[in-house]
Formats: C-alpha cells, sequence, structure tokens
C-alpha cells in the first residue's frame, strides 16, 4: 500500500513550550490510523500541521505528496476535516451547508443522501443552533464527506456526545474504511481506537510512546493474559504448586498469569484432580485502554524515560 | 476570484442574515426609527409659525386685506380666534395662554375705516418670552405687511427692495440634509459593527479555520460581505428616500451620482470593519477598537448636522472622516445637483480610500491561526 502520510522528526514549539517532539511515523492508503493521547498530548497540534493549518518548526510533513503548510490550498481539495468542537454558521441549516460546501469545492452535492448517511437527514431543514452536539458533529461529518476526499482527518470526533451519537458516527467511519478510504482519527477514547483502528499511535507529552495494531501494541506492552477462578480458598495455592506461575488473589479469585494456551488446560484439569469445589473461570487479556493507561500512567510517574523503553 | 464561491457563500450569509433579528432591527428598522424621531422632532422648524388672530374688524376690507397678506407671507399662519371664545376665556391674552398658543394678534376696531382715512391704528402682538423664535418670526411678518400698506396707502415707491436666494439652488430643509445623513449612518454602522463582530467571532469558534479547509479565499469571502452590504445599502436608501420624501416631505434627488458612493461606501466600511476586528486579539479588543473607530464618525461626518454648522475645529475633524467624503458626495448629488470638483474629490478620496483599506485588510485578517 502506498504511503499517503509521511511524517519524519516533526517538531512544533510555541514559544519556550514543545507541543510535538521529534516525532516520525507514517500511514498506509486505505487505514484508519488512531492518534491516540490524553488531553495536552499533542494530537491536535499534530492533526492540524497535517492539515496545513499550523506550520511545523521542524521536520518533514508529506500528505498525499504534498506539502500541507506551502502546498495548502491543493492538499485541501483533496482530504476532508472535521475540527474538534465542529461549529458553523448558526442561522443556516444542515442542507444549505452542504449545497454551500458543494459549491465551494464545485462539486454536485446529494445532500439529503449525505445527511442520511450521517443520520442527521431528519434535522436537514433544522438550524444550526437548535442541533444537538451529536447531530452538529454529524453535520460536520458530513462537510467533511462533499468533496468526496482521499484522506479524512477526524479530530476527535465523538468528545462529549452520547454513546448513540458516538456510535453513529463510529458507523459513517466503519463505511469508510469498508471503502479503503484512509481516516486520521485523533481520539482520546480507546474502545474506539480499538473498535475502527489498522493502525494505532500513542502520543503522549509530544512523544510517541508506542506505535502498531491494536493486537501488536498489546502484546509489545500489555501484561501476560490471565486465567481467574473463582472456588475454594485453597485454590491459589494449589495452582501456584502445580503449575510453578505466578498466583495472586484477587477479591478472593484466583488469578494465574499464563504463557501459553496449555497453561489453561493444565490448571484446570489440577482444580478437577484435586477435587476442590470452584464456581467458574474466565481468561482476562489487557485491553488498548490497559495499555494505555499503563503506559501514560507509567510516563506520569517517570519511570518511561524515552520512546520505546516501555 | 471564482463567481460561483463567491456567490455561495452571498447566499449563505444573507440567509444568516435575514434570519437574525438583531442584525435586521439594527440594519433597517433602527434607522427607521431615527429618520422618524429627527423628522418629528425637527419638523416645527421648517412649518410656518401659527399666529392666532382675533379680528374685532371683520368686516373692513382692510382688515381682510392684511390678514390675507400676512398668511401668503410664508412665514404663519393665520388662524381666526371668534371674539366670543377670546372672551369666554377672559380675554385675548388669557385665551392664548390657556390654549398654550405663544403668538397672537389682534386686530382693532376701526382698523379698516382709519386705514382708509390715513389714521394710525395699532394691531396688537402678542407673544411669549418663551418662545421668542415664534413672536420674532411673527413681528417680522406682521411688520413687513403693514409696511407695505403703509407705502400703498401713502402711494409711496419701492425704491430698495430684497431679493431672496438661498446657498443651495433650493430651499433646504433639515429632512433634506437628514435623508443622506442616516443613508449615510447606515452605511457606516451595519457593516462596522457586523464585521468587527463576525472577525472575532468566527476566528473565536474556528469558523475561518473551517473555512480555510474549502477552496474559498479570503478574497472571495470578503467580496461576498461587501456585495451583502451593497444590496442592504441599496434597500436602506430605498426605504430611507420613500419615508423622507412622502412622510417627511424631504426634497432629495436620485441620480447616477448617488451610485459610487451607495457602492464605495459599503466596499470602505466592510473593509475597515473587517480591518478594524483583524488586528485586534480578544473579541473584547475588537469591540472597543470598532467602538473608537465608528462612534466620532457616527457624529461628525454630517449624518445629523450639516458639518458647515459645525466649528472650525471640528470641521477640521469631520475632513479627517471617511464619512465625511462619502455624505458629502451624497449631499453634493442628492441636494444640490453639483457635480463639480468636490463631489469629484469626495468620489476620489472614498475610491481610493475603499482600495487601500480592503487591501489592508485581506493582509491583516487570518484564514489561519498562525
Amino acid at each position: 500500500m502506498p504511503k499517503v502520510i509521511e511524517v519524519d522528526g516533526l517538531v512544533k514549539e510555541y514559544g519556550a513550550v514543545t507541543a510535538v517532539d521529534r516525532i516520525r511515523f507514517s500511514v498506509d492508503e486505505g487505514q484508519v490510523f488512531a492518534f491516540l493521547g490524553p488531553n495536552g498530548a499533542g494530537k491536535t497540534t499534530t492533526v492540524e500541521v497535517l492539515e496545513g493549518l499550523r506550520e511545523a518548526t521542524k521536520g518533514t510533513v508529506s500528505v498525499l505528496g504534498l506539502d500541507p503548510w506551502t502546498d495548502g490550498r491543493e492538499l485541501h481539495r483533496q482530504i476532508g476535516v472535521i475540527p474538534q468542537d465542529f461549529r458553523f454558521f448558526e442561522k443556516i441549516t444542515p442542507r444549505e451547508a452542504i449545497e454551500y460546501y458543494a459549491a465551494l469545492f464545485d462539486r454536485k452535492a446529494d445532500a439529503m443522501g449525505l445527511l442520511r448517511q450521517v443520520g442527521l437527514d431528519d434535522k436537514a431543514n433544522a438550524r444550526f443552533d437548535t442541533l444537538s452536539g451529536g447531530q452538529k458533529q454529524k453535520l460536520g461529518l458530513s462537510l467533511a464527506l462533499v468533496n468526496d476526499p482521499k484522506i479524512y482527518f477526524l479530530d476527535e470526533p465523538t468528545t462529549g456526545l452520547d454513546p448513540q451519537a458516538r456510535r453513529s458516527i463510529w458507523e459513517v467511519i466503519k463505511t469508510l474504511k469498508a471503502a479503503h478510504r484512509t481516516v486520521f482519527l485523533t481520539t482520546h477514547y480507546l474502545e474506539e481506537a480499538e473498535l475502527l483502528a489498522d493502525q494505532v499511535a500513542i502520543i503522549h507529552h509530544g512523544r510517541i510512546i508506542a506505535e502498531g495494531t491494536p493486537a501488536s501494541i498489546i502484546r509489545e506492552h500489555g501484561r501476560p493474559q490471565r486465567l481467574v477462578v473463582e472456588g475454594s480458598p485453597g485454590l491459589p495455592e494449589l495452582l501456584r504448586t502445580s503449575l510453578k506461575l505466578p498466583v495472586r488473589v484477587d477479591a478472593g479469585r484466583a488469578v494465574v498469569e499464563i504463557r501459553e494456551r496449555k497453561d489453561i488446560v493444565q490448571a484446570m484439569v489440577a482444580i478437577e484432580q484435586s477435587g476442590l469445589p470452584w464456581s467458574g473461570f474466565a481468561t482476562e487479556s489487557d485491553t488498548l485502554e490497559d495499555v494505555f493507561v499503563s503506559l501514560v500512567g507509567r510516563m506520569d510517574d517517570g519511570v518511561l524515560k524515552s520512546e520505546g523503553s516501555a | 476570484m471564482r463567481p460561483r464561491r463567491i456567490l455561495a457563500d452571498f447566499a449563505v450569509f444573507s440567509k444568516g442574515y435575514v434570519r437574525n433579528p438583531i442584525a435586521l432591527f439594527f440594519s433597517l428598522v433602527f434607522p427607521i426609527i431615527l429618520i422618524a424621531m429627527f423628522g418629528f422632532i425637527f419638523q416645527s422648524g421648517t412649518t410656518k409659525v401659527n399666529l392666532y388672530v382675533e379680528n374685532l374688524d371683520h368686516n373692513s376690507n382692510a382688515s381682510r386685506t392684511f390678514l390675507t397678506i400676512l398668511n401668503h407671507t410664508g412665514a404663519v399662519n393665520v388662524n381666526l380666534v371668534a371674539p366670543s371664545d377670546a372672551n369666554a376665556s377672559g380675554g385675548f391674552g388669557q385665551y392664548l395662554s390657556n390654549n398654550g398658543y405663544t403668538v397672537g394678534l389682534v386686530i382693532p376696531a376701526g382698523f379698516g375705516a382709519a386705514y382708509l382715512a390715513g389714521n394710525a391704528t395699532s394691531p396688537i402682538l402678542y407673544t411669549d418670552p418663551q418662545d421668542l423664535t415664534s413672536g420674532g418670526v411673527a413681528e417680522g411678518a406682521c411688520t413687513g405687511v403693514a409696511n407695505a400698506m403703509n407705502l400703498a396707502a401713502s402711494h409711496g415707491k419701492q425704491v430698495v427692495t430684497i431679493s431672496n436666494a438661498n446657498v443651495g439652488s433650493q430651499v433646504l430643509k433639515y429632512i433634506d440634509y437628514l435623508v443622506p445623513g442616516l443613508v449615510g449612518f447606515t452605511i457606516l454602522t451595519s457593516p462596522m459593527f457586523a464585521m468587527v463582530d463576525i472577525s472575532s467571532s468566527y476566528r473565536k469558534d474556528h469558523i475561518f479555520r473551517q473555512l480555510s479547509l474549502t477552496p474559498l479565499t479570503k478574497g472571495e469571502w470578503l467580496t461576498a460581505k461587501i456585495i451583502w452590504y451593497i444590496a442592504l445599502t441599496f434597500l436602506t436608501t430605498a426605504i430611507m428616500l420613500s419615508i423622507g420624501t412622502f412622510a417627511f416631505g424631504a426634497h432629495v434627488t436620485v441620480g447616477l451620482g448617488l451610485l459610487p458612493f451607495l457602492i464605495l461606501g459599503p466596499f470602505f466600511f466592510v473593509s475597515l470593519g473587517m480591518l478594524a476586528g483583524s488586528i485586534a486579539k480578544t473579541p473584547e479588543s475588537a469591540a472597543v477598537i470598532g467602538n473608537v473607530v465608528t462612534f466620532p464618525m457616527m457624529f461628525l461626518s454630517g449624518t445629523f448636522f450639516p458639518v458647515s454648522g459645525f466649528n472650525p475645529q471640528l470641521q477640521a475633524v469631520a475632513h479627517a472622516l471617511p464619512l465625511y467624503y462619502v455624505i458629502d458626495g451624497m449631499n453634493q448629488t442628492m441636494l444640490f445637483q453639483h457635480y463639480g470638483t468636490t463631489l469629484w474629490i469626495d468620489f476620489a478620496v472614498v475610491f481610493v480610500g475603499s482600495i487601500v483599506v480592503f487591501i489592508a485588510a485581506i493582509l491583516a485578517f487570518r484564514w489561519r491561526d498562525e
């Protein structure tokens, strides 16, 4: 897959503050790339540099082969953007907004079709200032679709939305993904990244601290998979001696850190053979959220000194 | 510049504008209130003085002639009072006072006979010290008519006569000045206040940044606003002319010479509003800058009162204000029909100023935050 976004050594400084510090990543065509980070991590600054809204202090940035800062006008014809907290002309309706954008991009737009796609067709003639936060974001998304862009930049598109509105935005992103469109998504919702992203980069204090597929990041930075068994108080000691694996007790349950799948079978066989009563078992794995909290927390504790040392 | 984009932005802005009751009030209703208010307030200064007359010699030709001539002077409006009404009030002076009238005249009995006989006779003029203006007007008119009748009675010959002439080509009333003045007022205030507000609120809401991600250019965006405010100016001018002419009897001429000022005026002040808003760092400072620029112009450029009535210092200040040249240009064409050097100077100042301020606004205002 050709790379549509390439960032190398990007630095963005605001006076004495370094918002983005020597980051490097690339995005393949057709990928959903999630840029994760807590508030103030540098996500929006990075995406605004990619969109050509801010000039990089150092480093090179290429989007669709163009320099976003110097070739902005050409680039903007080929990208769609929803900024954080999308705002528009207050007295204008969604239908009029789409027709306006279509005229600006010199395109014919099926306003009702686009509004239907984002689930806003029932508010086609409502004025912007009467829309809810979720409906405003949906309008922002529909405007980003007007010029049929090659890359969609969605900057925290679901922040502050209710679960239903969030899911409907996700459905649109899934549709774009199915159509092999490139989506650059910034979010601080881990569930969102895990659900939608092909590739994830975690940024913290302006530096990328983890990158890869959600599964590879969990594998690399997460804790081992765990077997949790509920039952007799004697189970932890039994598992510790029979399996030679780390076992801890959590809320009366035995938690075994497993290395291989066969450890699960061996543990359950040992329990069954011991005759100790047990009422249920489950396996637990770290989610991307666990990894994120773990990395960011460790970073805050000062243990993670530099990128890649996590 | 792509006309389709300008047209699209014009359409979306105008829809937003007409759906905003506050904007509509200040651009259309407020000027109507102003012209109605000032028209009514200053209407009395342009009408004749009401002179209440008790004619105790109503059967004589001389008294009727005196009153007929008096009524034709154009200075007073003769209103006859029945002697019975005056007597019922306890005398003519009391009658005037009871009714709030400030000027009255009593023609004594035997006025006609005395006039024909060449004997002295003295109508009595009642005036109110609190309304010296009306009293002065009535006294002047009465004295003038009396002198004319004296001259006729003595078969005298008029040797010296005064011919009337006005500074302008016609008699100008306050409402005549007010119409172009208030058109200038709307040319100034509607775009200035709106653009200062837009420049700061769009920046705060990141709407400029949003628009910067489309093919729309700053120049196209600003041009769409200029076209809208030109259209609005034509509408408010039509309203002002209609109300001024039909409600207050204004005498103004509408010709092609007016067009450059109705076009360049909004062009200038949309750009100036954008420039003022763009150099401000916060919405609060934008409002302050907008007011500092707008308010002196609002009152010192000939909007409500002709600049010629100002003292020399204020006139010098007025000549430094761009709105002065817009209003003066409109005065030249609407009131005086003078298409000479003054009009061309007004046009040149507004034209060059518009271009300079437009370019400065484009350079100062940023789509992007940096």
